[in-house]
């Protein structure tokens, strides 16, 4: 069986579960997905306790539970309303399934903005540091900049490594650097530690800067002249 | 010497709490879902109570390398409360759920209809979904109101072992042994239960199928309580193994009839030390 949104992504999925003992439940929930598409509320919480939470041999960056979750989100999505359903089920999701959806949204990209952008936002409200990461995956490309930028500066507040965040570099901008200079200099006047990636972050954006006008960057506080 | 609390509500508990139990030995817990001392008026607000059990909470305890479970269910309590009915059509939602390890709690507060209702359905939701369930007894008129809750589970087809009985005593623990349900004790500093009360009833009934929690919550309670029973039972002449019995396997063979304990990974699958919102202050 593959995926029937001709989604490369999730077929690899499907294969990657081919001959783990899920998988014939997974069939199975796919099927019940396609035919009743409330009937995800059942099986996409019980995922885990079919496939086991193992990472996937053929898929490293895939536990098992969460490509399973994948591929019935993806069922969900091809029914007709499914994508109303999405924002009903992340709702009612515990951690581990909302963090599958955040993870999933990045390569389901038929998954309608006006359904995955809340649900950004939301788990970038949460204090969740798993759910604040995979919301600046891949799939924060839907976000805009000032949620970006938000969410980015909580990771480096709350100790999140920046190293999985999505196109870090490439999108950092002046903005960007203000807050991290202001952050920096607020743990500077309080004798604590700005972790290592983050100050590196800014020392990059500030050397791009140099290449462009400077003028708003200019003006940020740096984390070296309070200490 | 590791305990495993199987009635705690500590999401009205602070991270000191946390830090203390986990000091002491306290390995796991259950949180059942219960009332919050001020009652709520609709099903929303205990969708986001249910929410914060299978997601913050876990998370929480996780930081201090405690594995966290849960048991959901619309409590006697607030049965009573026609605004809040709807919330047994959101119980199966959550039922579901991997964190999930029994229905609960269930069972009188003042044995009113509309708490037989609640509590019938509920115990079929349990066998529905294959779960244990968690029998609440009330605190007044408290042995007719075990007794009426034992017809209950007996009417409902669940198989005996597969339910505890909680918050017994002296009066009422003889009925449950009888039935062959799980004798559940909740040690309270002043009411329900003390350690050494406890010691005594461990001694005339044995410490096979009984539970001991501290059950605190947002009332004076006290979440050390389960291990100052297991040293009042040590100083008692109890074995280290019959303590490990009744503070840890007992309740793991209880809620591991789930088929969703999870000791083990259940840290991992939480977060661990490095990087957590509340060992470095949250935002």
């Amino acid at each position: 069986m593959t995926g029937i949104n001709d989604n490369e992504a999730v077929d690899d999925l499907w294969d990657a579960l081919d001959g783990t003992p899920g998988r014939p439940w997974l069939d199975d929930a796919v099927a019940s997905v396609r035919k009743e598409p409330a009937s995800i509320a059942r099986h996409f919480p019980a995922a885990g306790r079919h496939t086991g939470r193992e990472t996937l041999p053929a898929e490293p960056g895939w536990t098992a539970d969460q490509a399973a979750r994948a591929v019935l989100l993806d069922a969900l999505l091809a029914t007709p309303g499914g994508p109303d359903q999405v924002a009903e089920l992340y709702r009612y999701g515990d951690s581990r399934e909302k963090l599958a959806m955040l993870t999933a949204f990045s390569i389901l990209p038929e998954a309608p903005d006006e359904q995955v952008v809340p649900i950004l936002r939301d788990a970038l409200r949460t204090n969740d540091t798993r759910l604040v990461a995979a919301a600046l995956g891949p799939v924060a490309d839907r976000l805009d900049d000032d949620a970006w930028r938000q969410g980015v500066l909580k990771c480096v507040f709350m100790g999140v490594p920046l190293a999985g965040i999505h196109g870090l570099h490439d999108r950092g901008d002046d903005g960007l650097a203000l807050m991290l200079a202001g952050l920096a200099e607020e743990r500077a006047a309080a004798g604590r530690d700005f972790p290592e990636d983050a100050a590196a972050l800014l020392t990059d954006l500030r050397r791009d800067d140099r290449a462009g006008t400077g003028q708003e960057r200019d003006a940020a506080p740096r984390p070296g002249d309070a200490g | 010497m590791r305990i495993f609390d199987p009635h705690i509500h500590m999401t009205s508990r602070t991270t000191d709490d946390y830090a203390a139990m986990a000091a002491a030995g306290v390995k796991a817990v259950v949180e059942p879902a219960f009332w919050l001392g001020q009652p709520r008026t609709g099903p929303g607000s205990f969708a986001d109570y249910f929410d914060s059990l299978v997601g913050w909470e876990p998370y929480r305890a996780a930081q201090f390398g405690i594995a966290h479970h849960a048991t959901i269910a619309l409590n006697p309590k607030e049965a009573n409360d026609p605004r809040c009915r709807a919330v047994l059509d959101l119980v199966p939602r959550y039922l579901a759920k991997d964190g999930v390890v029994a229905v609960g709690e269930i069972g009188y507060d003042s044995m009113t209809p509309e708490e037989d209702e609640a509590f019938t359905r509920q115990l079929a939701m349990a066998v529905e979904f294959g779960l244990p369930a968690l029998v609440h007894t009330p605190h007044r008129d408290k042995a007719r109101g075990t007794a009426r809750s034992l017809d209950v589970v007996r009417e409902s087809g669940i198989a005996p072992e597969r339910v505890v009985i909680d918050h017994l005593n002296e009066v009422t623990v003889k009925q449950v042994k009888d039935a062959g349900c799980w004798a559940g004790f909740s040690i309270y500093p002043d009411t329900k239960m003390s350690p050494p009360r406890m010691v005594e009833i461990l001694k005339d009934y044995g410490p096979e199928r009984v539970l001991v929690n501290s059950a605190a919550d947002w009332g004076k309670s006290d979440p050390l309580l389960t291990v100052r029973t297991a040293e009042a039972m040590r100083e008692a002449g109890f074995t280290d193994d019959d303590v490990d019995l009744v503070l840890w396997r007992n309740p793991v063979a209880f809620y591991g009839q789930s088929g969703r304990l999870n000791l083990e990974d259940r840290q991992s699958a939480e977060g661990t030390f490095e990087g957590s919102s509340i060992l470095r202050g949250g935002s």
